[in-house]
């Protein structure tokens, strides 16, 4: 009746899993009723949960990835603790089960559901108010994207409290994911939670290659498009291209699990060594898909504070799509060691070198950029310098690799973590920071704390420091990734150090949450009241903060790049002319326009998917059947909705404009 | 949203505006590529199923291979029952595009069957090969082999239920701007899944004999 | 948004000529993949790289004659996004089969590796 679920699911005799399950659903209960009790249901409802306005599926994007950043960063100083202690016969305190679930919840977690929530969710917030159009393609579908991805999360912390999580990294390879090495349900936590939210992910890219392709304001050709709509194109190409592979080969593992297959098992002529092939086809142009971005919103700002125009626009652009195409020529330098000859690793490895080409070109615009520019050092500058210096660093140490006698001794070693630990945080999460900083106001009406901010700053950049600089040094001094425990006593000190910097870290995702919650508290203080409080130069710091829900009143015409800037420049020449005369001439002109509804569909639909994973998970087969069913039946209602837009007045948007004077693209 | 599609196609000094700064596409023109993509991404999910099949076909683990279990017969009827329902669905958009309801049903009805009939032989194909003890989990090669076929299987399957849901819209709501939109978008798939079936004969059927 | 379907009844033709032409060279070259693969009278090894080009030329009749791909300004988006997937493709496959290959060379098999787990 209940599959493989029994009582023995939840962790009793287990205390530490016992008691972050404990704390996580007391939490979770409590916050349900704390919005009951306020009656805030019908709020969150039609505002939030049924919204299908990409800025407020951004800002959910953006609270999913920080949440998950919590539990991901947990696992993160657990693992640190552990290895402080646990030299010679010292144990530790986490038993290697244990230990097994906690590296592969912690990468999966940090790659699936935090940094590509983050990404997606700056992605979602800020393309369209950039391309100057009022909403994606397909807002209907962004909203399903965001709650696939949600329910995906959903699952996962659920196998905390029901069940275990995979024990074979953070990809799981076979043969240890297959059934008979694995024959518990943490694999199939692992497999269906991501084909769950990788499909939102796949529907997100449909939906912004089509956006940005066919959905800008009259006169943004593309080269004149912002260099972050770009990066956002490029992103999202990758993700339409590579999802697939990992859905494909997925399913195959599946299979192999549910069904007896073998693609992937040692017997009957399986091929292990095939998934790895697949999954790193899909696993590195992944990284770049979480980088590209992240250059994009460097570009933004470094040309903002810089108070200069973007050095080398049409090089950026290249090296952009050049980045896209050849992340798709190196993923054989994630496995040199394992059984190709030297003519095909040779092959990678000078591949991989070329790659670093673009980004360098990228990198000497950026300085090109601030060189000679009035540089203004607010908090997303910080991000951006930070970034410059450890992203590079990051990138050496990976052209090392590259070179596959050096990887022969480096693979799978500390030094690997080290590696991309720097390129994904110095890069990734640095990048998605310092967008957090420089579109709150935006999203929000009001700047974040500076100061706050920066103490955030000097604490993720001298705690990644602490942190993952002697693990350059134990990879060299031969550390295998993954030890529960490790016998040379010369490791120890570093390893005390590498803890000591994830405390530093600790503390700067404290302060993020400070920051937060102080900035509120004071916002008044800071409040946005021009739209544009960075002085900036895309067409979104011409809207109100917050932009009404259409975005733009009036289509923007562009004539240029950096379209927002040319409208100040402008304006402060036509203000010149006598001002009657200029209001006379450029009185925008109010239309009704057609935005979409809000819709419950992506809900509802995501709430049957995580029942269908669940039942698939636990074999509970009548579960999954009523699931799919469910599934079924929205999509139905959704096809037979002919209802779905709602007509705003021209007067409501002139009403809007008039008691919000910004800037003004329309202008 | 203002989807409207913007009409200017020549500037104020009478030069034409190139396509990429006219403003927002047409909803049209937004479906179609959206669905483009989806196709892609579908195109890529069979590629690295493909890409399984030819690594692993001959991973028979002393089982029998493609050749000693194909039959081409059988095959031959399957891709015709698929090109002549690729047609017929043509002629089902032409009649959908100029509103002539009568003669959508009955190309509708057509593709429908052909595609069924697709599926019954595919289907029996594969309880045979099962029946005999060749299912998908004795060997690598059969499990690449079923997988891949009956993934494309699946898609038509898929595709049969769309199409029944299509003619039930067309009965309901009628041929509508947004029906046709969704029958165009059907016929790129269907059109898709027989250019699938062009690879799939051509690497497991007849790539079986020369092996 | 647009109501009108004037974009798509230009790219749907209102006669079945381009579908009739399609259809007649798809069922050539399906004939002639079909038959020739069951005889000699092709040289052994080139019988594949035959099957492959017939196989290719009869998915350029779909893509042409079937799914209206063109040249057209408003059909270029989509003629260079399918240029992404063929090469996504290409690479998938026959970067696999390469590596795979190569993999098979020098690594003992499944088999092997497993009795040395023993």
């Amino acid at each position: 009746m209940l599959g493989k679920l029994t009582w023995a699911a939840i962790p009793f005799n287990q205390p530490i899993p016992l008691v972050t399950s404990i704390i996580l659903v007391i939490g979770i209960v409590a916050l349900l009723a704390l919005i009951t009790l306020k009656g805030w249901w019908p709020y969150l409802w039609k505002e939030w949960i049924t919204s299908t306005d990409h800025k407020r599926l951004g800002v959910m994007y953006m609270v999913l990835g920080l949440v998950m950043l919590l539990r991901g960063f947990s696992d993160a100083i657990m693992m640190r603790a552990q290895l402080a202690l646990a030299q010679g016969s010292a144990p530790g305190f986490l038993p290697p089960e244990h230990y097994d679930q906690i590296f592969s919840a912690h990468g999966t977690i940090m790659i699936f559901f935090v940094a590509m929530p983050f990404v997606i969710g700056l992605m979602n917030f800020a393309v369209p108010l950039q391309l100057g159009v009022r909403d994606v393609c397909f807002p209907v579908l962004n909203s399903v994207s965001f709650w696939l991805t949600a329910a995906g999360v959903l699952l996962v912390n659920v196998s905390l409290v029901v069940g275990e999580f995979a024990k074979t990294g953070w990809l799981a390879y076979p043969p240890l994911s297959e059934l008979a090495y694995s024959p518990g349900v943490g694999v199939d936590y692992y497999l269906w939670s991501l084909q769950i939210s990788g499909l939102g992910t796949l529907l997100t890219g449909i939906n912004f290659t089509t956006t940005i392709l066919k959905m800008r304001a009259p006169g943004m050709g593309y080269m004149r498009m912002p260099v972050f709509c770009w990066t956002a194109l490029a992103a999202n190409l990758l993700i339409v291209a590579a999802f697939p592979i990992l859905t494909a080969t997925f399913a195959m593992l599946l299979l192999d699990r549910y069904c007896g297959f073998h693609f992937f098992t040692p017997d009957l002529g399986g091929n292990p060594m095939m998934y790895i092939n697949l999954i790193w086809c899909w696993g590195h142009p992944e990284v770049y898909i979480l980088i590209l971005p992240c250059f994009g919103v460097f570009s933004e700002v470094i040309a903002t504070f810089s108070s200069k125009p973007l050095f080398g626009y049409h090089s950026m652009v290249v090296a952009t799509m050049a980045i896209c195409v050849l992340s798709f020529l190196v993923w054989l330098h994630h496995f040199f060691t394992m059984g190709a000859s030297a003519d095909v690793n040779a092959f990678f490895g000078i591949m991989t070198m070329i790659i670093a080409v673009p980004t360098g070109v990228k990198v000497f615009n950026w300085l090109f950029t601030m060189y000679g520019g009035s540089i203004r050092f607010t908090v997303p500058i910080y991000w951006a310098l930070g970034f410059m210096v450890t992203f590079v660093l990051g990138g050496l140490t990976g052209v090392l690799l590259a070179v596959p006698p050096a990887d022969f001794v480096l693979h799978n070693s500390l030094f690997l973590i080290a590696h991309f630990h720097n390129v994904i945080i110095g890069g990734v999460v640095f990048g998605v920071l310092a967008g957090y900083n420089y579109w709150f106001p935006k999203a929000f009406g009001f700047t974040l704390d500076e100061t706050l901010g920066k103490a955030v700053f000097w604490c993720w950049f001298i705690g990644f420091y602490l942190a993952f600089m002697p693990l350059y040094a134990l990879g060299i001094m031969g550390a295998t990734r993954r030890m529960q425990h490790y016998a040379d006593p010369s490791w120890q000190p570093y390893m005390i150090a590498a803890f000591c910097g994830a405390v530093v870290i600790f503390i700067g995702i404290g302060l993020m949450v400070v920051q937060l919650w102080w900035s509120i508290r004071t916002r008044e203080q800071r409040r946005d009241l021009t739209g544009d409080p960075w002085n900036g130069r895309t067409l979104e710091w011409g809207t109100a903060s917050p932009p009404p829900a259409w975005n733009y009143a009036v289509e923007p015409h562009v004539t240029g790049i950096d379209a927002f800037w040319a409208v100040k420049t402008k304006n402060k020449e036509l203000h010149k002319v006598a001002e009657t005369r200029y209001e006379a001439e450029h009185q925008p002109h109010y239309e009704t326009i057609h935005m979409p509804k809000r819709s419950a569909t992506g809900f509802i639909s995501a709430f049957f998917a995580v029942f269908l994973g669940f039942g698939l998970i636990w074999h509970i087969w009548w579960l999954a059947i009523i699931a799919i069913i469910g599934c079924l039946a929205v999509l139905l209602r959704q096809a037979w909705d002919m209802d779905r837009d709602q007509l705003i007045d021209g007067a409501e948007l002139e009403d809007f404009d008039r008691r919000h004077p910004s800037l003004g693209a329309q202008r | 949203m203002s989807g409207g599609a913007n009409t200017a196609v020549l500037d104020a000094h009478g030069r034409p505006i190139p396509l990429s700064e006219r403003g927002p596409a047409s909803t049209w023109s937004m479906i179609s590529f959206g669905f483009w993509l989806f196709l892609l991404s579908d195109i890529v999910i069979f590629a690295s199923l493909f890409a399984t099949y030819a690594v692993l076909s001959n991973a028979t683990a002393g089982g029998p291979a493609g050749h000693d279990i194909f039959e081409l017969k059988g095959v031959f009827i399957e891709t015709c029952c698929l090109l002549a329902s690729s047609f017929s669905c043509g002629l089902m958009l032409i009649a959908a595009r100029r509103r002539q309801l009568q003669r959508f049903y009955v190309w509708a009805v057509v593709t429908w069957v052909l595609g069924a009939a697709f599926i019954s032989l595919e289907v029996s194909e594969f309880s045979d090969l099962v029946a005999k003890g060749f299912g998908p989990s004795h060997s690598a090669f059969l499990s690449a082999f079923f997988t891949l076929v009956g993934t494309h299987g699946c898609h038509v399957s898929s595709g049969l239920l769309w199409l029944l849901v299509m003619m039930t819209q067309v009965a309901t709501l009628g041929l509508r701007t947004t029906v046709v939109r969704r029958l165009f978008c059907f016929s790129l798939f269907w059109h898709a899944l027989d250019l699938v079936w062009i690879g799939v004969f051509t690497i497991v059927y007849l790539g079986s004999l020369h092996v | 948004m647009s109501d009108t379907n004037s974009e798509l009844e230009d790219e749907v033709s209102t006669n079945a000529k381009g579908y009739m032409a399609g259809l007649g060279l798809a069922i050539l070259l399906t004939l002639a993949s079909f038959g020739l693969a069951r005889t000699h009278l092709v040289w052994g090894p080139g019988m594949p790289v035959l099957l492959a080009v017939l196989a290719i030329a009869q998915m350029g009749i779909h893509l042409v004659f079937f799914m209206h791909v063109n040249a057209s300004e408003e059909g270029e988006n989509t003629a260079l996004a399918l240029g992404f997937g063929i090469f996504i493709v290409f690479l998938v496959v026959f970067g696999s089969l390469v590596i795979m290959n190569n993999l098979s060379g020098f690594m003992p098999t499944m088999d092997q590796l497993m009795k040395m787990q023993r």
